[in-house]
């Protein structure tokens, strides 16, 4: 059924194809493909961010400067360093190296850990300061701050919205909501992904893949290049944007 | 002339994919396309049986106008929300939308391209397992908090009741995942696994519709996605993108909403669409009039079906610009659908025209779907949407491209691949009775439902003016008639499989691939993997 490597050592394609590289062209459509969905679904959020970015600046302003810009800039140096290691399994499984491909791969891991555990240490000072989405939100000083910004504010940059400071003050929270469904989502896609980098690690370790056939770390990298795009759009929108 | 070279027509009836392996667990377990094609049709038609009580009783609580009337106490106003909501959810999520792709495209699309199966067959059957448990969560619901915001989750209401409304949408949003990877793998297929010398412009419409829909299904259901997943998000953590006290706004949800569900509209009626070109090109005998340009007009549905979504939005406080753009795209659609209507009327031109039950159900196709499409372009005009804007003119209107369209086009599909399916023949007798009461019971049904809308009653209330009641206990009636006539499609189809007579290989003369190999195909589909020199329509 699909790609099995035979005793002597070389692969077989599955019975509804002609040829492995008419396989592996296959897969790769498919793979393109379903990053397309991938991209529709943080398309949805991106959009709905464009718009109330637009309509409440303020609030927006005011969030990103209670980001960490370090932490953020550091997971970004660390994901692009992991598309690279990502990279290099590919490469060293296409030349028939798999001890080489595995410390890649495994590489690839440690990065998506790190990057996790950063988000971790993020998350967990967020809620700490209460600056969690609308329900639980529980932070005055954050809502103070930008009253503040927008009593600061030249006149005529004010639209009648940004004016009713009572609501503006209610609806502060609305960056969190944003921040965390947005960074949530994208690190559930980094833990799927790199559960996905380990299953490959895992086969390429057990001799499974060659330069004959490796498609399935061709596919699992690009989720992860996938992912590591996301997170390129995500920092400057969210930590930068102030 | 055939449109396969040399392909060995052995019928042996020995080996063909029901009998190639053996026990329940082989079917649990197939990745052979064919088999996945069959488990669908049977989930689907058993949730189609429940939808289909659901809206009996919601056309039964609607015989009477005053609730002291309604037949049956149990039926509160609460109740009869959640009613019409599991009649929507379960009919659009669970039986429209996956329906005539997850089947037949299942079934035939491998078959019509010469391939031995879908691009990805473990893909596949996991798609079939992500339906069913998303089926699954969705039928878990009424036994939990069930569900009353019909199957559109419109905000601020979804965020407000008190029902399961995380696990209604965690199971639409499992169900669009099934489809997506449906989706994926029809668009690999096509593209990578035709026969040799079938080029793009020698595959059945069929193929061609079913490609159209997968492209919808790959850009849409993602946008379905976010949007269900931020209601759950919404309701669980107050995030509050769609709700105006927290600084959202619930205009965003129906822009989010119908942008996938207007293309959604799409990818139930264009493979009902592929299903009536082959119907109406085998049944009259006749070359196909026009293939390039239906082939086409359904790609530029899918491209069309993007650009409409503000017309579910014209009272809504959208801007006027916008609804002008909205309502001026809208009535584009109408021409690559006209465009496939003339062409199917122009091929039964001078042919001829067999009358058996599969083309009654195609001829039915053409008038009510004609019917729906004309009340949709008067629909996308700003000034009559006003008034019309949830009445039952739009229930009218949608029902007639819902089920005179799609569900007229699945039954007809039934019947003719019924012989391909299963070796053989369905009672034609018993197909054209089922015809008779679907057709006349659904204009009893819906006819008075666009009169009922143009004098104003509104949709999905449970007690209207007594004015509207002779109009509603004609309408009830009608689903009466609806519900005998698929009855008997259902007695057709059981007595076709217990004691109908031997089909070969092509019993009705067909020129398409699929008809070129035994009935039931072998496992592999060809015995040899045919050569194609000629189009898929070639009667003359």
């Amino acid at each position: 059924m699909s790609t099995v490597k035979t005793e002597d050592g070389h692969f077989h394609h599955a019975h509804h194809f002609n040829s492995l590289s008419h396989q592996y062209d296959s897969a790769k459509q498919g793979v393109w493909l379903f990053m397309v969905t991938e991209i529709l679904m943080f398309g949805g959020l991106f959009v709905a961010y464009l718009i109330y970015k637009s309509i409440y600046a303020p609030i927006f302003h005011v969030g990103s400067s209670y980001l960490d810009v370090k932490m953020g800039s550091i997971n970004t140096v660390v994901l692009i360093t992991s598309s690279f290691t990502m990279a290099l399994g590919i490469y060293f499984n296409q030349k028939n190296k798999p001890k080489q491909a595995v410390i890649a791969l495994a590489l690839t891991i440690v990065c998506a850990g790190i990057f996790m555990v950063i988000k971790y240490f993020e998350y967990t000072h967020k809620i700490h300061l209460g600056l969690v989405p609308g329900k639980f939100f529980n932070n005055p000083e954050f809502q103070q701050k930008v009253v503040d910004f927008i009593n600061n504010m030249p006149i005529e940059n004010l639209t009648p919205t940004l004016s009713d400071t009572a609501h503006m003050k209610k609806i502060a929270p609305l960056y969190f909501g944003f921040y965390f469904v947005m960074t949530g989502l994208h690190g559930l896609h980094v833990m799927i992904g790199a559960g996905l980098i380990l299953w490959v690690l895992i086969k390429t370790a057990n001799g499974k893949f060659g330069a004959e056939y490796y498609t399935p770390v061709e596919g699992v990298g690009l989720f992860w290049h996938i992912v590591d795009l996301i997170w390129i759009y995500l920092f400057p929108l969210l930590y930068l944007v102030g | 002339m055939s449109q396969v070279q040399s392909t060995t027509q052995t019928t042996t009836g020995h080996d063909n994919y029901l009998n190639h392996e053996k026990g329940l667990w082989s079917w649990l377990s197939t990745v052979d396309h064919k088999r996945i094609a069959i488990m669908y049709l049977i989930s689907i038609l058993t949730f189609f049986l429940v939808g289909g009580i659901f809206a009996l009783l919601v056309r039964g609580a609607l015989f009477n106008a005053k609730p002291e009337d309604k037949f049956w106490s149990y039926i509160t106003p609460d109740v009869y929300n959640q009613f019409m909501s599991y009649h929507g959810i379960i009919m659009v999520f669970m039986v429209i939308v996956p329906g005539i792709p997850a089947v037949f495209g299942n079934f035939l699309l491998p078959v019509m391209l010469g391939a031995k199966d879908v691009a990805f067959p473990r893909l596949n059957l996991a798609s079939y397992y992500v339906y069913l448990a998303g089926a699954a969560l969705a039928v878990g619901t009424l036994f939990v908090g069930k569900i009353d915001t019909g199957w559109t989750f419109y905000t601020p209401y979804s965020i407000k009741t008190s029902t399961s409304v995380v696990m209604a949408v965690l199971a639409a949003f499992t169900m669009g995942m099934a489809s997506i990877l449906t989706g994926l793998n029809f668009i690999v297929t096509t593209h990578k696994l035709r026969a040799p010398g079938q080029t793009m412009n020698k595959i059945p419409l069929f193929v061609w519709a079913i490609y159209a829909t997968s492209i919808i299904q790959i850009l849409a259901t993602p946008v379905l996605g976010i949007t269900l997943l931020l209601i759950s998000a919404e309701r669980l953590l107050g995030v509050g993108i769609f709700d105006p006290n927290l600084g959202g706004d619930p205009v965003l949800f129906q822009h989010f909403f119908w942008f996938y569900s207007h293309p959604a509209v799409y990818i139930m009626i264009l493979p009902a669409m592929g299903i009536i070109s082959e119907l109406i090109s085998t049944f009259s005998r006749k070359t196909i009039f026009g293939y390039t340009a239906i082939a086409y007009s359904s790609l530029a549905i899918a491209a069309v079906s993007f650009l409409v979504w503000g017309h579910h939005m014209f009272v809504s406080g959208q801007s006027e610009f916008a609804g002008v753009l909205f309502s001026i795209i809208t009535m584009l659609v109408g021409v690559p659908t006209a465009i496939k209507l003339f062409n199917w009327i122009s091929t039964m031109y001078k042919g001829s025209v067999r009358l058996d039950a599969p083309m009654l159900y195609a001829i039915g196709f053409l008038f009510l779907f004609t019917i729906g499409g004309l009340t949709g372009v008067w629909l996308a005009s700003t000034g009559m949407d006003v008034h019309f804007h949830d009445t039952y003119f739009v229930v009218a209107h949608f029902h007639y491209v819902m089920v005179g369209g799609v569900l007229m086009a699945f039954t007809g599909g039934i019947f003719y691949w019924f012989p391909k399916m299963f070796g053989k023949m369905t009672s034609d007798t018993l197909g054209r009775i089922s015809w008779v009461f679907v057709f006349t019971g659904f204009n009893v049904t819906f006819f008075p439902q666009f009169i009922l809308g143009a004098m104003g009653m509104p949709r999905r209330y449970f007690e209207y003016h007594p004015a509207y009641e002779p109009l509603n206990q004609i309408s009830t009636v009608g689903s009466w008639l609806i519900g005998f006539g698929f009855l008997v499609a259902l007695v057709a189809i059981i007595q076709g499989l217990v004691a109908g007579e031997k089909a070969g290989a092509n019993p009705w003369g067909s020129k398409t691939l699929e008809w070129q190999t035994s009935s039931p195909p072998p496992h592999d589909n060809f015995p040899i993997t045919p050569t194609v020199t000629a189009g898929p329509y070639e009667y003359r």
